[in-house]
């Protein structure tokens, strides 16, 4: 589904990836794990096609598509997700407005029919439902007062409304508590744990793992993919660090 | 004879569009707008055509008056309000200007609080894309008796292009000891990362900006009768400016 080939990029002048190759194929999921700086945010930014973020070689391709040739909203309509570390904060803008918007103009691109406005709100309702959060929340404004945890429910319930093939989700565990991690766990498996998607995990930790089980755990350090290995290795990790397993 | 036309050393008309205003020299005496004493006006002023509107408000007791403008058409626009209010009066106006290409866009308010407990409302958006110009000057003005006079300015403006230019200037003149005058001032720019986030779930720039924009000036046309009409009226040419 997604091929990364020796993917080089730069943010400013500053090479952070350097040499990435990785591969993800429908019905799986994988972690990415790394040490702070080592590149694990700018590579969703990279893919999502975030400003700024300069691909200086390499390549990416998406369901056979050349990913990099594709604006980001191209690509979110392609199926590619990113959930970000930092959800933005939107005033004046309704997340009800918001997502409508999205979700439509994703179909649009696609050439498939708009959704009415009762056909988005049934949608929108099973998505807050599943995963906790009350209708009212979808009404303010997108992600205006929203606590670090509800920001994280909030870009799960898009995912779901969404429901990409492919998501990448740039540490969406981090201020989480424990009943909450569970919520989003489990909002991950139910909404992306299928045979024709796959995710990305980006996360520092292993405890989001317990709730997801990755296929695949890499770790990412100065900016390439230095081991590779099953659920198992991020226990490793957990216990040894990164630095023991550099040395 | 009437006066020359002003230049740009008259404060009213520092910013404005010199050649335009010569043009349109002499102006026709401003329209006299008097709200009797617990009356209550209203007024939508929709500027698409290049025309100078100058109003002279004066509201009576205990009566209000509330402008809604959109101030868009045209090379040169200008709305300029003379407001004077009596005891315990109200006024409010909500204004969005949306200019691009060259066009200079205005809106100049004198308010004056003339007697005491009146209170005044002033909230001015403007957009602003190629080498458009947008102008608030507003006055506010304080008589030595006028205590508890109540006046908010909230003015803000943003700029699309870096080639487009904001004039906001709120000004006070106070002459009571016992009143509360508010005035806030804020020229931006879209927020890159708002942006890029609606973008990264499927809305073209052109769309995103447009969302942004519409949430910018949401609120402003609040309460007025033609508030739809406004709403999308502003819409249809923020969506030409994206």
């Amino acid at each position: 589904m997604l091929q990364i080939t020796n993917l080089h990029a730069n943010v400013g002048d500053k090479p952070i990836l350097k040499g990435l190759t990785l591969s993800l194929n429908a019905g799986e999921i994988h972690a990415i794990m790394g040490p702070n700086g080592a590149g694990k945010s700018t590579l969703g930014y990279v893919l999502s096609g975030r400003p700024g973020y300069e691909v200086t070689e390499g390549s990416v391709t998406f369901n056979g598509q050349d990913l990099l040739a594709l604006e980001p909203h191209e690509r979110a309509a392609a199926g590619l997700f990113l959930g970000f570390q930092y959800p933005v904060e939107i005033p004046g803008v309704s997340n009800v407005q918001f997502l409508r918007e999205a979700l439509n103009a994703q179909r649009k691109y696609r050439g498939e029919a708009p959704l009415s406005g009762g056909e988005f709100l049934k949608v929108a309702r099973e998505q807050a439902g599943a995963l906790g959060m009350d209708m009212d929340m979808l009404k303010r404004p997108v992600n205006v007062g929203f606590s670090g945890g509800e920001k994280k429910r909030n870009e799960m319930v898009q995912m779901g409304i969404i429901d990409p093939a492919l998501a990448i989700l740039d540490e969406t565990d981090s201020g989480l508590d424990i009943d909450a991690l569970r919520t989003v766990g489990d909002g991950i498996n139910r909404i992306m744990r299928k045979p024709d998607k796959a995710v990305l995990l980006i996360t520092h930790y292993q405890r989001l793992l317990d709730y997801v089980k990755p296929d695949f755990v890499h770790v990412l350090d100065g900016g390439r993919i230095t081991r590779t290995g099953g659920a198992e290795l991020a226990l490793e990790l957990e216990r040894d660090g990164y630095k023991e397993l550099a040395a | 004879m009437s006066p020359a036309a002003p230049t740009r050393r008259d404060e009213a008309w520092r910013y404005s569009d010199i050649v335009a205003v010569a043009a349109a020299w002499p102006l026709p005496a401003p329209e006299s707008i008097i709200v009797p004493a617990s009356g209550n006006f209203a007024r939508t002023i929709v500027q698409d055509s290049g025309t100078i509107h100058q109003l002279d408000i004066a509201i009576g007791k205990g009566a209000t008056a509330a402008i809604h403008v959109l101030n868009t058409g045209g090379e040169y626009g200008r709305v300029e309000l003379n407001v004077t209010l009596h005891q315990g009066a109200d006024f409010k106006l909500g204004a969005v200007q949306i200019g691009g290409g060259s066009q200079t866009l205005e809106v100049v308010t004198t308010v004056t609080h003339a007697e005491p407990g009146a209170t005044s409302s002033q909230i001015v958006r403007s957009v602003l894309a190629g080498t458009a110009t947008g102008t608030y000057l507003g006055k506010v003005a304080v008589a030595r008796d006028a205590q508890q006079t109540d006046s908010v300015q909230s003015v803000k403006a943003m700029l699309l292009d870096r080639s487009a230019t904001a004039n906001a200037k709120p000004e006070l003149e106070i002459y009571a000891d016992d009143v509360k005058c508010a005035h806030g001032c804020a020229i931006g720019e879209l927020d890159p990362m708002g942006l890029f986030y609606l973008q990264a779930r499927g809305i073209a720039p052109a769309e995103a900006k447009k969302l942004m924009l519409q949430a910018f000036v949401a609120g402003v046309f609040e309460d007025a009768a033609d508030e739809e009409m406004l709403t999308e009226t502003a819409l249809k040419k923020l969506g030409e400016l994206v």
